[in-house]
């Protein structure tokens, strides 16, 4: 069994990569999430048939298909909860344009139903209640809804954390209709991380930037579920502990 | 790379259509007559007639491609649509006057991205690669994209979000080779960025809208059947509580087959 790391960013690599998906400064704080972030683990299979649920007190995600679901599930929980707290903002008819509400309020609407989808659909396939990731706690710190420069800037990480983690996700997923939904959705992922990108820069370059999309191979990013958890208890947002033990 | 499992991944039993062209574009063409699509063509706003397919396609007879099962000559269709798209922004790009500006920022960025796709696949297919066809973007004169900006932009929409469509149409067929799969995934969130800038710069929302062309003309209309979709994996998305119907078919892109997408490319390839 892996050892889960909870102090630090113990990857350089993955460290690298989040920056560069990132666009924000890595915060201070320890991180009260667990990934797997070591090296080790490369070229491991998922344990496929270890169940999400709780291993000595923390919410495990489990390996194989179910585990990439509820890892999926947690990221679309984040997504959602962010847009949720963005577009219920006291001043958001104020902070934003029109334009950007409309996107904003899109982007509510497209990730509240991906994080009720993976309800679902794990709810469909585990065979008991206790194999559902709960819902997790958010807390964004001094991230002020109010201020569209980090409003934006945040929903520009979530974004293209979750195309990044799609694209890495895939080869992990061994039934072919999990893989088409999981298809579905990275590419509308894609179209969001474009509008926020072009909402920042209009008329640049950036909607699909070379920080996210390789110049020499035109290959977008796709990152290991530990190098994406990593980079996401980075951002110090998530404050339900879990653990994904069984992902590579 | 296990060439040989990626080649044979594009084979999608017996629905992907070969490179081996014997018909023409002009056999394409009568197709169409023939299945009564004048009229529609005559009113198409854009002049764009027969840009694309009807919706059920005799692939013997309304296919530029023949059909076979060669996995080879698959795998050259994808390498086919870069081509068209990395033409397609070339020509644009070297029209004087068409791209200026922000707008020429943009297509350039775009630009860019086709042309390492072409390479990419070029390369992983070696000598089985196919000679970029003759394409014609104007299809017969019909269309004149490299003068008008708004028939770039229409055309520019309905090949990456056809783009969007084919690559995930592939996926499962990847699925045994997880470092193609990682590959093509990562050229298809590529498409969906530019589709999104494509779609924003024309005044339309960045993602697909029910299975609504967004102002092309109704023979675009294959492009954008089944995005309509409301019910994934069996969950019905229009039940989530607070959120409009719209946003289930908006939030979930649709597959094409490798046929749907040989149609759409073949109406602008001459040999």
């Amino acid at each position: 069994m892996k050892k889960v790391q909870v102090e630090e960013v113990k990857s350089l690599h993955s460290r690298r990569n989040f920056l560069r998906i990132s666009g924000i400064t890595l915060a201070g704080a320890g991180l009260v999430m667990a990934g797997c972030s070591s090296d080790d683990d490369k070229g491991t299979n998922p344990s496929s048939n270890q169940n999400p649920g709780v291993r000595n007190g923390k919410f495990d995600l489990g390996g194989g298909d179910l585990g990439v679901l509820t890892y999926a599930y947690a990221l679309e929980q984040l997504e959602a909860d962010f847009y949720t707290r963005v577009v219920n903002g006291n001043s958001f008819g104020s902070t934003f344009n029109s334009e950007e509400r409309t996107v904003l309020e899109d982007l509510y609407n497209h990730e509240v139903i991906h994080r009720e989808f993976f309800k679902a659909a794990i709810s469909g396939v585990i065979t008991s209640q206790d194999q559902l990731l709960p819902a997790l706690e958010f807390n964004y710190g001094s991230l002020s809804f109010s201020n569209r420069t980090q409003v934006l800037s945040t929903a520009k990480t979530l974004e293209d954390t979750g195309v990044a983690a799609y694209n890495g996700a895939g080869r992990y997923i061994t039934t072919p209709d999990y893989l088409v939904l999981a298809g579905k959705i990275v590419s509308v992922e894609a179209r969001h991380a474009s509008a926020i990108r072009s909402l920042i820069n209009p008329g640049s370059a950036d909607f699909a930037g070379d920080d996210v999309v390789a110049s020499a191979s035109g290959l977008g990013q796709a990152l290991k579920p530990s190098e994406i958890i990593t980079a996401v208890s980075s951002l110090n947002i998530i404050q339900t502990p879990f653990t994904a033990q069984f992902l590579p | 790379m296990n060439i040989i499992k990626f080649i044979e991944s594009f084979t999608n039993e017996g629905m992907i259509n070969s490179l081996s062209a014997k018909g023409s574009r002009r056999d394409s063409l009568n197709q169409f007559q023939s299945m009564g699509k004048v009229a529609a063509m005559a009113a198409a706003p854009l002049g764009l007639a027969a840009f694309l397919a009807p919706n059920k396609v005799n692939a013997k007879n309304a296919m530029f491609f023949d059909p076979t099962e060669t996995p080879t000559e698959a795998l050259q269709l994808a390498l086919t649509l870069e081509y068209l798209e990395d033409e397609f922004y070339d020509m644009a790009l070297a029209s004087n006057g068409l791209l200026t500006g922000t707008d020429r920022t943009i297509i350039a960025q775009i630009s860019k991205h086709e042309n390492a796709h072409v390479a990419l696949l070029a390369n992983a297919l070696a000598g089985s690669a196919p000679a970029k066809p003759t394409f014609d973007f104007t299809v017969g004169g019909a269309f004149d994209p490299f003068n008008n900006l708004d028939q770039f932009l229409a055309l520019a929409q309905a090949f990456e979000d056809t783009g969007v469509r084919a690559y995930k149409g592939q996926a499962a067929n990847l699925i045994s080779n997880g470092d193609l799969l990682t590959t093509a995934l990562q050229i298809h969130s590529v498409e969906a960025m530019h589709a999104s800038q494509i779609r924003r710069l024309r005044g339309q929302k960045g993602w697909i809208v029910g299975n609504d062309r967004g102002g092309l003309p109704s023979a675009a209309q294959p492009v954008y059947d089944g995005e309509e979709n409301a019910t994934q994996a069996g969950f019905n998305t229009s039940t989530v509580s607070g959120i409009p119907a719209q946003a289930g078919p908006e939030s979930f892109d649709e597959p094409i087959t490798g046929a749907t997408a040989t149609a759409i490319a073949s109406l602008f390839i001459v040999s």
